[in-house]
């Protein structure tokens, strides 16, 4: 029983035990020396562990009595996830060396998140679910302030860590009453304890603050007050980290949990996640208009999307389920690609923040201003661009699940929100050369992260590779 | 489990003797005690100052480390309880999980040692 | 009313108590110390549980270490408490209202309370029977065999807490002279001294 155990959870142990080897090697021989060599090695873990998930196929296993589950729904969030990190770990190899922040811990810390993220969306049990959360914030909590020295850096850190702490007691609070009234913390027990007559109010008060603890964690209104800081002082790469591969996992295990031990109970939860969709997507549109610091406004910008995410998630269908993965997929890509960005923009070896430092690059750096201009139009959800067809799924299923009213909020949310992503092209094509402020060198690396993401942008509208068939089967899995 | 109670009966009684035998002492104090304060009396004695700032001061975070990481250990010895009590009873997978979990923290150990976190310095 | 009723009560009550005053205490040290009586009762209250272990685990873990942790906190950071205090009046009518409206729902929660059909069985399910082996060993039986997977993640939790706590406070001071055992074993007098006879008047 625990050989067969242990080869389900083999993707895990794989990339845990790695994470220690690399952190005895890394102290052990040079340090920080060597930490740019753990990273490329631990983005090549991460992408070998990938293709062995996703080549992996089979159905749905499920180990240690039913705490961990392997399914296609787990799958795909995976590897996702590890792509995500690794492209996130390859991309910030430059930023961090030349700020003298590449200390060799910092691709363990990432590489140990990842396994907290896997253990999150392939939890079966309320108690691996704080596990995985929890071995994923506390690596999350160090690398938001590894800028020790910068009072910005650790603010981010500690804002992070104790609203991060605040959520994890709500959640927590929400598993035991929860486990007090269905009397099992086995997500499958939990929805067999659901009788025909509904939920009973105890579970309920489970749920809601169940659901309150994974909307801190995925950053919705109205608990989305530490993103835009955290984003802000955490060093850019770990930010261009938390906007991805986090955010997946949090959407996975948000939808793991409500379907998997609530699935009965879609009316009552979708209601609930119908709101924080609403109040994110508008308050991610509205709030950003007003923000001048890039990083920031990518918090807002992360905000808005999780609310269309999370629409998807409302919906409690399986298409709903199936657009909500097709478009955290979608934002993940569209999220690296204008963070590589973002991680380029210097001034006299000084990274800028400023949007206002964009003006008028086009006329020096034209491929790159086309490129970003593709990642904004994606992000706005400009029809052309494969972020139209991200937004479109989600609203489809809303309509088709009775949420039209939602579904109109998004339309009209994304047209308030497309204000701030034009703002940012009208400045590179039109603004005011005087204010041109970035040096506009990149590393190859990064430009062709940056490149890469805004040709799937395009690419992508006539044929997604596949990852809509591959995000289908996953929803399909999950909801049955 | 009232077996289970009486046995830390005498507990629960020296724990209400301690409070109440406080108490008496506190009491006593304020009841049989003279006071007869005047303004020299209740002053600053030591050198005649009044302090100048708060008796808190910053302390250097290394103490902070050394504090952080006995909890750690803390915790994982206080895993070993429960362990060493089941012992008999234990499979062969229980015992081995412990031999990893300790595998694992011994990892964090030589870490934690070769980067000279236990050295004060 | 039993020996064991009293008792919870009195331990209910003391946690509540000092659980409030370590919001409203002045001095933070105090608040401190309050926390730790509210373990103590909280451990009280598991005694009572028949859950041993963990009461025992909240004396040492908690009040032996992690508020030892918070006097430290306390202690390092430099911040005018009083001052932070000031705030709190301002915010005090809106946090009450919130208060109030969590416990009208929580008296909701406890106006309907019925579990689940086999919510009692579920639970005892899991569980060794607690007539035939006592809490601690039953823990022993769970832990390491049944719920594997959580114990070793609890272990990767703990490394990934030593690792951050090195990160971000460990400093490598340059300034400091070491002592090298190693060196100082290897040191030879035939290498480091060197006698020389110096005739008189005769400089070196």
């Amino acid at each position: 029983m625990i050989s067969a155990d242990i080869s389900t959870v083999l993707p895990e142990i794989l990339l845990a035990v790695y994470a220690m080897i690399a952190l005895v090697a890394g102290v052990y021989t040079g340090k920080d020396k060597v930490a740019p060599t753990i990273l490329f090695l631990t983005a090549a873990v991460m992408v070998v562990l990938a293709a062995m998930i996703g080549l992996s196929g089979g159905g749905t296993t499920s180990a240690f009595n039913g705490a961990f589950i392997d399914d296609g729904f787990a799958r795909f969030a995976k590897v996702t996830i590890l792509l995500a990190a690794a492209a996130v770990l390859v991309m910030s190899k430059d930023y961090m060396l030349r700020r003298d922040l590449l200390r060799f811990e910092y691709p363990v810390l990432v590489a140990l998140a990842s396994v907290g993220m896997m253990m999150m969306v392939s939890a079966g049990d309320l108690m691996s679910l704080y596990m995985g959360l929890e071995l994923q914030s506390l690596s999350l909590y160090v690398v938001a302030s590894l800028r020790r020295d910068s009072a910005k850096s650790t603010e981010a850190g500690l804002k992070y860590f104790v609203l991060g702490a605040l959520s994890s007691g709500m959640l927590l609070y929400g598993a035991s009453l929860t486990y007090g009234f269905a009397g099992t913390t086995v997500f499958s027990g939990i929805i067999s304890s659901v009788g025909e007559d509904g939920m009973s109010m105890g579970l309920l008060f489970g749920l809601i603050f169940l659901i309150t603890g994974f909307a801190f964690k995925v950053s919705a209104v109205p608990f989305h007050m530490w993103t835009p800081d955290v984003y802000e002082g955490s060093p850019t790469p770990v930010t261009a980290f938390f906007a991805t591969a986090p955010k997946m996992a949090a959407m996975g295990l948000f939808a793991r949990v409500m379907f998997d031990a609530f699935g009965t109970s879609t009316a009552e939860w979708g209601q609930v996640i119908a709101l924080l969709s609403l109040l994110s997507m508008f308050l991610g549109a509205v709030a950003a208009i007003g923000q001048t610091n890039i990083k920031r406004l990518m918090a807002y910008s992360s905000i808005a999307h999780m609310g269309y995410a999370l629409m998807g998630l409302a919906s409690g269908t399986e298409q709903g389920v199936e657009a909500m993965l097709l478009y955290m997929a979608i934002y993940v890509t569209m999220s690296v690609g204008t963070f590589a960005f973002i991680l380029s923009m210097e001034k006299d070896g000084q990274p800028v923040t400023d949007i206002a430092s964009l003006n008028m690059l086009s006329k020096s750096h034209l491929p790159k201003a086309l490129a970003l201009l593709v990642l904004m139009f994606s992000l706005a959800g400009v029809p052309p661009m494969v972020g139209f067809f991200g937004k479109l799924a989600v609203l489809q299923a809303a309509v088709e699940a009775g949420y039209g009213w939602l579904a109109l909020a998004g339309v009209v949310a994304s047209v308030i929100g497309a204000f701030y992503y034009l703002r940012i092209v009208y400045y590179m094509f039109f603004g005011d050369e005087d204010k041109a402020g970035i040096d506009g060198t990149m590393s190859p690396v990064l430009w062709v992260f940056l490149m890469g993401s805004a040709a799937i942008m395009v690419v992508g509208m006539v044929n997604l590779f596949g990852v809509d068939g591959l995000a289908a089967a996953a929803a399909q899995t999950l909801v049955n | 489990m009232d077996d289970l109670l009486r046995e830390y009966l005498p507990i629960l009684i020296f724990l209400g003797m301690a409070v109440a035998l406080g108490l008496v002492l506190i009491l006593a104090a304020l009841v049989l005690a003279v006071r007869n304060p005047d303004p020299e009396k209740v002053s600053a004695f030591e050198c005649g100052f009044n302090a100048f700032d708060d008796a808190r001061m910053k302390f250097d975070v290394r103490f902070y480390l050394v504090s952080i990481l006995f909890i750690i250990f803390d915790l994982e010895i206080a895993f070993l309880f429960p362990w060493a009590v089941s012992f008999g009873t234990l499979t062969t997978v229980g015992f081995w999980s412990m031999m990893v979990f300790l595998g694992v923290l011994t990892i964090g150990f030589a870490y934690e040692w070769k980067k000279g976190a236990l050295e004060w310095e | 009313m039993t020996v064991a009723d009293l008792a919870f009560y009195f331990f209910a009550i003391v946690a509540v108590v000092a659980a409030l005053l370590v919001v409203v205490a002045r001095n933070p040290v105090h608040s401190v110390l309050w926390l730790i009586l509210t373990f103590l009762s909280a451990a009280g209250m598991f005694v009572l549980m028949g859950a041993e272990f963990v009461a025992m685990l909240l004396v040492i873990v908690y009040v032996g270490a992690v508020a030892v942790l918070f006097l430290f906190v306390v202690m390092m950071l430099d911040v005018d408490f009083a001052e932070l205090r000031a705030g709190m009046a301002k915010y005090v009518p809106i946090a009450g209202l919130i208060g109030v409206v969590i416990l009208m729902q929580l008296t909701m929660v406890f106006g309907s309370w019925h579990m689940a059909d086999g919510a009692e069985a579920a639970r005892a399910a899991v569980t060794p029977d607690a007539a035939e082996v006592h809490n601690t060993k039953a823990l022993g039986q769970l832990i390491y065999d049944q719920y594997i997977y959580l114990f070793q993640a609890a272990g990767l939790i703990l490394l990934v807490a030593m690792i951050g706590a090195i990160v971000l406070t460990l400093r490598h001071r340059t300034y400091v002279k070491r002592q090298d055992v190693l060196a100082q074993m290897y040191r030879d007098p035939a290498s480091a001294l060197e006698l020389k006879d110096i005739k008189p008047g005769q400089g070196l």
